[in-house]
């Protein structure tokens, strides 16, 4: 079994593909469905969510800059997940389900297998 | 008023629900000319709750981090907006946002606390608070300044956090319309400067009335929706919201709570939804259609809120003159008390449809109250009266009148003639649910069912102020 990571690449302003109260509710509600299901099978390690800002620091003694962040564009990472998989194959197939998929028009899952030590 | 065993109330969170009180909150804390504002504020608090919620779990107590959160908001937005937002804090009836925490100087008059910083549970202060001020919310919502169809899409919106979109399907209207009626509301309360504040003394009976019409309405759209959810896909009929009448409830019970907004009418109308809103379950069947009164099994009323409804019915009694609310509780009581549809007091209920004709010309009473003749004193005195109806209002169009006519021709043994009024009402019946239900009426009395006596074939009156739909039909 082996570990990869997830990391959510999405629109740097999702909050506009969600108009009234009941899109958060449905929105969270298949979060928690895929998650929960990734967990119950054995297969959820740990996710975190990030926060929108942050820092790029340079070599040297620049002072650390906002982004734009290397991917640039409006893409950001918005957050990241590490699940367990027996292949390459298996996480796919495991990412299919995220909702941002469903949700977000523009988002990407992206996978990477994480060396073990 | 003990009413914690209220089945109908939803348990669990809803970021539905947390819109709607956060909107009422901050609306109350920067003015309803910055409603947009408080909006604004509220989706970028839920969709920050989303991101993190989602991943990380809920917290122990996600209102108060709602709260936390908004208000965080809600000062940044001020300090931004600190010369466009104008706030009378000099006026005793305006404050400065309610809940100013320890680590906001800003909010420098260090009255209330409302959240300690551990975020632990919201004490019943905070919760009368937030009362006060979702009450206050439903005053302006319902301000007589704004049309009807403003107010009900207002408190939807801006007290439920329901979406212009599930707003604007559930009075088959467009979205582009629902919009329109919000942002004129909006605009309104900029102009007028309109205050939240629960309207006192000599104003507020007339402002109560605004407000129950309108809680009444959101709850009929639940109980009968007047119009189909989708209406080119057949597979969804949604006769009963039950949404909308949970919220028309909950709504209700603010006002019937609070000493300064309850009195009988208020106790009236909550009577009379806690009785509509027992037979939810039983008003449907299996797939999803309406049953007619007769057929449900009332074994699956739901008792609690029938015993509810009593104890509101018991507080409507005290003074003043009775409303409609009154009779229409009355009569919905007498269904519940009925030990089956034969058993049931129709010589009362036809006594109750006459005070409420006595009210004010009203055709759908009219209508109702001959269908109750019907059961009490039979086929041909109703045919006599429903024809004196027809002279006096124009039936035509009307879905109710034609369905009530075929119940008395079919009790008659007019087969025929029943079956073309039939096919009257289902050629314009407003909703599938409606069409089909009276469909299968109308199939059975062509082909009763030899162990069923006749009457079993005859529906039920329903609100007489619901909309001219065919209301009788269930």
């Amino acid at each position: 079994m082996k570990e990869y990571l997830f990391l959510f690449h999405g629109p740097k302003e999702p909050m506009s593909a969600f108009k009234a109260p009941e899109d958060f509710q449905k929105h969270m509600d298949k979060w928690q469905a895929w998650m929960g299901g990734l967990a119950a099978k054995g297969k959820l390690v740990s996710a975190q969510p990030l926060e929108p800002g942050g820092k790029l620091v340079a070599p040297g003694h620049r002072p650390a800059t906002d982004g734009p962040f290397i991917e640039g564009k409006d893409m950001i990472v918005g957050g990241y997940l590490i699940c367990r998989a027996e292949s390459e194959e298996e996480a796919i197939e495991l990412s299919r389900g995220c909702p941002i998929l469903e949700d977000l028009d523009t988002s990407i899952v992206e996978i990477r297998a994480i060396r073990p030590m | 008023m003990a009413n914690r065993e209220w089945s109908l109330e939803q348990a669990g969170f809803s970021f539905r629900r947390e819109a709607g009180r956060l909107v009422a909150l901050l609306t109350r804390a920067l003015g309803t000319e910055n409603l947009e504002l408080a909006e604004g504020v509220v989706h970028e608090t839920l969709y920050q709750a989303m991101e993190t919620w989602k991943v990380s779990g809920m917290p122990d107590n996600p209102s108060g981090w709602l709260y936390r959160v908004a208000k965080n908001k809600a000062l940044d937005a001020l300090r931004r907006r600190r010369h466009e937002v104008r706030m009378d804090f000099a006026s005793p009836e305006e404050r400065s946002l309610p809940w100013p925490s320890s680590s906001d100087s800003e909010g420098d008059n260090g009255s209330r606390e409302p959240f300690s910083t551990n975020d632990s549970k919201v004490g019943s202060q905070e919760a009368s608070v937030l009362a006060d001020d979702m009450l206050a919310m439903m005053f302006a919502c319902c301000h007589p300044g704004l049309t009807p169809e403003s107010q009900v899409a207002l408190i939807l919106k801006t007290l439920c956090g329901f979406g212009t979109t599930t707003i604007a399907a559930a009075f088959l209207t467009s979205e582009d319309t629902i919009s329109k009626r919000l942002y004129r509301a909006k605009e309104f309360f900029r102009s007028e400067r309109i205050r939240l504040a629960i309207p006192a003394g000599e104003t507020l009976p007339g402002r109560l009335e605004s407000v129950l019409a309108a809680i009444y309405l959101i709850f009929n759209e639940g109980y009968l929706s007047a119009t189909d959810t989708q209406p080119s896909s057949q597979p969804t009929v949604q006769p009963i919201r039950a949404e909308f009448m949970v919220e028309a409830l909950s709504l209700g019970k603010l006002l019937a709570d609070d000493a300064r907004t309850t009195s009988p009418r208020v106790a009236a109308l909550m009577a009379l939804m806690c009785f509509q809103a027992a037979r939810r379950d039983a008003r449907l069947n299996g797939d999803g259609w309406l049953v007619p009164l007769a057929d449900q099994d009332r074994n699956r009323w739901d008792q609690n809120l029938i015993s509810l409804g009593m104890r509101y019915f018991a507080l409507s009694a005290e003074g003043e003159e009775p409303s409609g609310y009154h009779w229409e509780a009355a009569i919905a009581m007498e269904h519940c008390s009925a030990a089956s549809f034969a058993d049931t007091r129709w010589d009362r209920i036809v006594e109750y449809y006459d005070a409420l004709s006595a009210l004010g010309p009203n055709l759908t009473v009219e209508l109702n109250r001959i269908a109750a003749r019907l059961e009490a004193e039979g086929p041909a005195q109703a045919k006599a009266a429903l024809e004196k109806v027809a002279a006096r209002f124009s039936c035509e169009g009307l879905a109710l009148y034609h369905a009530l006519r075929a119940d008395i021709l079919a009790r008659l043994g007019q087969i025929q003639e029943a079956s073309e009024a039939y096919a009257k009402a289902i050629a314009i019946a407003p909703t599938e649910a409606e069409r089909i239900a009276l469909q299968i009426k109308c199939e059975k009395m062509r082909a009763p069912r030899p162990n069923r006596p006749p009457a079993d074939r005859h529906g039920e009156e329903t609100p007489p102020q619901a909309k001219s739909g065919g209301e009788s039909l269930d």
